[in-house]
């Protein structure tokens, strides 16, 4: 036993091991969706290098809104009211852009109540990422509708949805957002080559994760179910993410079979075709894509639609580099001469 | 006077006493005019001169069409309150001109473009017609123009008749449109021709009449939206997230300009804020109380109907203990109400707004001063007391022109509160979000981004234990509510402590707050003088009370308060607050939209006092 060499702990590229991107213990229902994106979001971070103390974890209500606190217990947090994340990550993010933030929601907290903040956020381009844990109904109130539930899908209790869903992808293409991706909980490998991806785009990064209800929203009949998903899914690329403090070189991927995009920091995302000529860069073409597949009753996933060169909001704002929230007194408050200044024109 | 009507015999004596510096003049127009610039001429010229003015702008909520009445009014005693009755009507709105006419006293004075015909309504009154497009058209051809061009005569019209020197019109039409030199030029053109046909061919029939004095030197006019906008620059704002309404609007967008004047960094460039005009009044919050949560001093300017929108946000800020800023420039609801009509009327609201526990820090400004110094305190307070701090102001602090003292340079540095940094955590060994460490009720917190192990915690609007964790355990709610109640009895230390004055012999006290304040200078006024009663006074400058407050009932044998709403918010709080002594409490209540005015008050008082 004192022989044998303990073995070493893996780390990331700062010193960290992926122990350290854990929360606190999920209360969310055994065999949650929401549970497995919480671990690709660790699994992102953690491969990133990205320092747990730089990231702000902001949610609305419902299920998926309470998984900030089970990843990334040593980021701040901000759990705020139903609907209204995207203002509270906005306002986070002009006090201090240094903060690296990651939104969670759900369909509800989202399309539903939060559509508006949605969209103007998209609108806006605040550089974040965005998570919808879409599971196409109200977990947290037992099992109502959401504006993402499937069109004629039944209730436990039998009623049944006349409303059409809103594809939040689709929509938020419409909205002008810059990074535009799906994908499904069950699929950690795409999931996290997408997050990281997010991690490195400058605008608002969207990702719609399918993200199955396995209380209220996993019968047969449910588009948003394991077994329907598992059936339907229809991939859209292999992708795969390289960062930029990884060497290029060791990636597999044969010329000819991949479409790389350069991200706003270096480094590069690369989209592996599967069986279509796909340009995530053509903004049409995406929007084209989603209308088919959604006639066709399948969704799509990989990432669907990016503009790495979108200007952000912060462009917009051309605001002071360091974070505003610390600017020291002699930088927010003008000298006398200014109030003297004021005065003398008001007399 | 050729084409003056016959005066009544009780005028003629009347007229032999000069008015002198003591009237108020009323321009009638129509929303859209372009008058706003030729009223702000009449009023600078007046101040000019070195008498007290105050102006008010009574407008409808309309773009253009619609009529609007801008007030003057000239007080050597310096009395900034409205004045009920108009002495002087410039009348240049045709659809309105009729029932302006009817409502004057008898023996007041008529100005009015001579096609108008106003002199067959009444015979009581002094009527001075001039042709005013006419004149204007001496200036300038162009029809649009011309109509722009005629309010600047009238101004040269008012000046002859009322002794207001062409100097001083010159030298405020000159600042008023700054380099704009044919502009100037036209503008002094018209002024004088105006001037020269009331010189030519009217005679001064009227008492009133401007003199030169003394006590407007060093003054400014500004209007307590700018007033607030300064006091926010100098607070040091860096987050500031609105959505337009009326009659808060002006406030965000002149701090906006003197952001972008004065807020550039010099060595970089860039703006040392940040302002977005958000899709609502809920996300113009939420932003703000993200910014608060991530350590930056932000706001929010919004008035009623964004208050209630606002309410689930407060709450937010409340019960997460978030720093954020909310001035309310209140008018008159419920619902819509009427947008461009002042009140007190959120009184109640702001003090208890959201759901569930809740109790705020309100302050009142009543002077253009205060709106100043108040957004500055307001500030230092959400940072030390964590929590968010509304300034109460309204429409008529807010945006009427009021005379002032330039306000003073802050001495005090900023309060950033109780924030630990990564060293203060190293040298602390321990940090729990909301634990009472230093008995006030006020905990520490660590800004978002702090790069110490012990600095992350989750911040969350549901019941959380004092390491900020989730809980549902009855005690840990209990604990939270109590530490948030002593809190609250904190602040109360820290509020603006109310303005007192106890007056020998006096034996009924007024308490007023806000914009109500400007009217009592007068009323005591009208007490002493009329009916020969002295008052102690007591201006509230915040909520929660200081106990100054119950001191003061008891020193009294009676308290009117005074207020601009229906139900007598404050009043109300009041009762809550002195329970013993209920009975000594009257409410004298102004709610019909306009600025409270002293005579109303002076009558309601002695209503009561005659039993």
């Amino acid at each position: 036993m004192a022989t044998s060499t303990p073995k070493p702990k893996k780390v990331n590229r700062l010193g960290l091991a992926l122990s350290e991107y854990r929360g606190r213990p999920s209360t969310l229902c055994a065999g949650c969706g929401h549970d497995a994106v919480s671990s690709q979001i660790m699994k992102a971070f953690y491969e990133m290098g990205i320092n747990p103390h730089q990231v702000a974890k902001m949610s609305g209500i419902g299920c998926s809104s309470k998984t900030p606190a089970y990843f990334l217990g040593a980021s701040h947090g901000f759990n705020g009211v139903h609907g209204r994340m995207p203002s509270l990550a906005t306002g986070a993010l002009l006090g201090n852009r240094d903060l690296i933030c990651v939104g969670l929601s759900g369909d509800g907290d989202t399309a539903s109540i939060g559509l508006g903040q949605f969209c103007h956020l998209l609108r806006r381009n605040v550089p974040m990422i965005y998570i919808i844990e879409n599971n196409g109904v109200y977990g947290l109130t037992k099992g109502q509708f959401s504006a993402t539930s499937d069109l004629g899908s039944q209730l436990k209790s039998g009623v049944i949805n006349d409303l059409p869903p809103i594809d939040c992808c689709a929509l938020a293409i419409e909205m002008g957002c810059s990074y535009v991706a799906r994908s499904f909980a069950g699929d950690p490998k795409q999931l996290v080559a997408l997050l990281q991806g997010a991690l490195s785009h400058s605008g608002t990064a969207l990702l719609d994760v399918i993200s199955p209800c396995v209380t209220f929203n996993n019968h047969e009949s449910s588009t948003k179910g394991y077994k329907w998903a598992k059936e339907h899914e229809e991939l859209l690329h292999n992708i795969d993410f390289i960062p930029y403090f990884e060497p290029i070189e060791t990636v597999e991927y044969a010329e000819g079979e991949m479409q790389e995009i350069e991200m706003h920091d270096g480094s590069h995302i690369r989209l592996r075709k599967v069986d279509q000529d796909y340009d995530p860069m053509s903004r049409s073409g995406a929007e084209r894509l989603l209308s088919k597949t959604r006639e066709s009753g399948e969704f799509l996933t990989g990432l669907i639609y990016v503009n790495p060169v979108a200007r952000n909001f912060f462009d917009l704002l051309d605001f002071s580099e360091s974070p505003l929230a610390t600017l020291p007194q002699e930088k927010v408050r003008p000298g006398p001469k200014v109030l003297e200044e004021t005065m003398q024109e008001l007399m | 006077m050729s084409t003056q009507t016959r005066p009544r015999e009780d005028l003629k004596k009347k007229k032999r006493q000069e008015v002198v510096n003591d009237f108020s003049i009323q321009v009638a127009t129509v929303n859209g005019s372009g008058s706003q610039s030729s009223n702000n001429v009449l009023m600078r010229a007046i101040f000019r001169m070195g008498v007290p003015i105050s102006g008010k702008n009574l407008f409808p909520s309309n773009i253009a069409g619609l009529p609007t009445w801008f007030t003057i009014r000239a007080s050597k005693e310096g009395h900034a309150g409205r004045k009920k009755d108009i002495d002087v009507l410039i009348a240049m709105n045709p659809g309105t001109a009729r029932e302006d006419v009817e409502s004057l006293e008898a023996g007041r004075v008529v100005i009015y473009d001579e096609k108008l015909n106003l002199s067959k309504i009444r015979d009581d009154l002094i009527y001075y017609p001039i042709p005013f497009s006419e004149l204007a058209g001496e200036v300038v051809k162009d029809v649009r123009l011309r109509k722009l061009i005629a309010n600047i005569v009238y101004v040269g019209s008012a000046a002859e008749l009322f002794g207001i020197e062409m100097t001083e019109v010159e030298a405020v039409i000159a600042n008023w449109f700054k380099n704009k030199k044919k502009a100037i030029d036209l503008n002094v053109q018209a002024a004088h021709l105006g001037a020269k046909y009331v010189a030519e061919n009217l005679t001064k029939s009227d008492p009133f009449r401007i003199q030169r004095m003394e006590k407007t030197q060093g003054k400014i006019i500004i209007d307590g939206n700018s007033a607030c906008a300064l006091g926010s620059m100098f607070a040091g704002v860096t987050v500031l997230t609105w959505y337009p309404i009326t009659p808060a609007s002006s406030l965000a967008e002149t701090l906006a300009d003197y952001l972008g004047r004065y807020r550039m960094d010099p060595e970089t460039g860039k703006a040392t804020f940040a302002v977005v005009q958000a899709e609502d009044e809920l996300a113009a919050l939420g932003m703000a109380i993200g910014a608060g949560w991530a350590g930056a001093r932000s706001m929010t300017s919004t008035s009623g109907p964004g208050i209630s929108l606002m309410a689930e946000f407060v709450g937010l800020a409340y019960f997460t203990e978030t720093p954020v800023v909310i001035f309310d420039v209140q008018r008159i609801g419920p619902s819509t109400g009427l947008p461009t009509r002042t009140s007190q009327g959120d009184t109640v609201s702001l003090y208890y707004l959201s759901h569930g526990d809740t109790k705020h820090v309100v302050l009142f400004p009543a002077t253009m001063k205060e709106c100043f110094d108040f957004s500055i305190d307001a500030f230092d307070l959400a940072e030390r007391v964590q929590q968010p701090i509304f300034v109460a102001s309204d429409l008529d602090l807010g945006m009427n022109n009021w005379m002032a003292d330039p306000f003073d340079y802050p001495e005090k540095p900023l309060d950033r509160g109780k924030v630990l940094t990564a060293e203060d955590l190293e040298r602390v060994g321990t940090f729990a979000r909301y634990k009472d460490v230093d008995g006030d009720g006020i905990p520490y917190r660590t800004l978002p981004g702090t790069d110490h192990p012990l600095a992350a915690h989750f911040t969350r609007g549901s019941g959380h234990d004092e390491e900020s964790r989730y809980s549902e355990r009855p005690e840990d709610y209990t604990n939270l509510m109590d530490r948030l109640a002593k809190k609250h009895e904190t602040a109360r230390t820290l509020v603006p402590e109310p303005i007192v004055r106890y007056t020998k012999g006096a034996e009924i006290g007024i308490i007023t707050y806000g914009s109500t304040d400007v009217a009592m200078e007068e009323c005591q006024e009208q007490l002493r003088q009329e009916h020969g009663i002295e008052i102690h006074y007591f201006r509230i400058r915040a909520l929660p009370f200081t106990d100054h407050l119950k001191d003061f009932v008891s020193r009294c044998q009676k308290v009117y308060v005074v207020e601009q709403n229906r139900d007598g918010q404050m009043g109300d709080l009041i009762f809550l607050e002195v329970k013993d002594e209920l009975g000594k409490i009257r409410k004298v209540l102004h709610y019909d939209g306009l600025p409270i005015d002293a005579r109303s008050i002076t009558d309601q008082i002695m209503a009561y006092e005659r039993g």
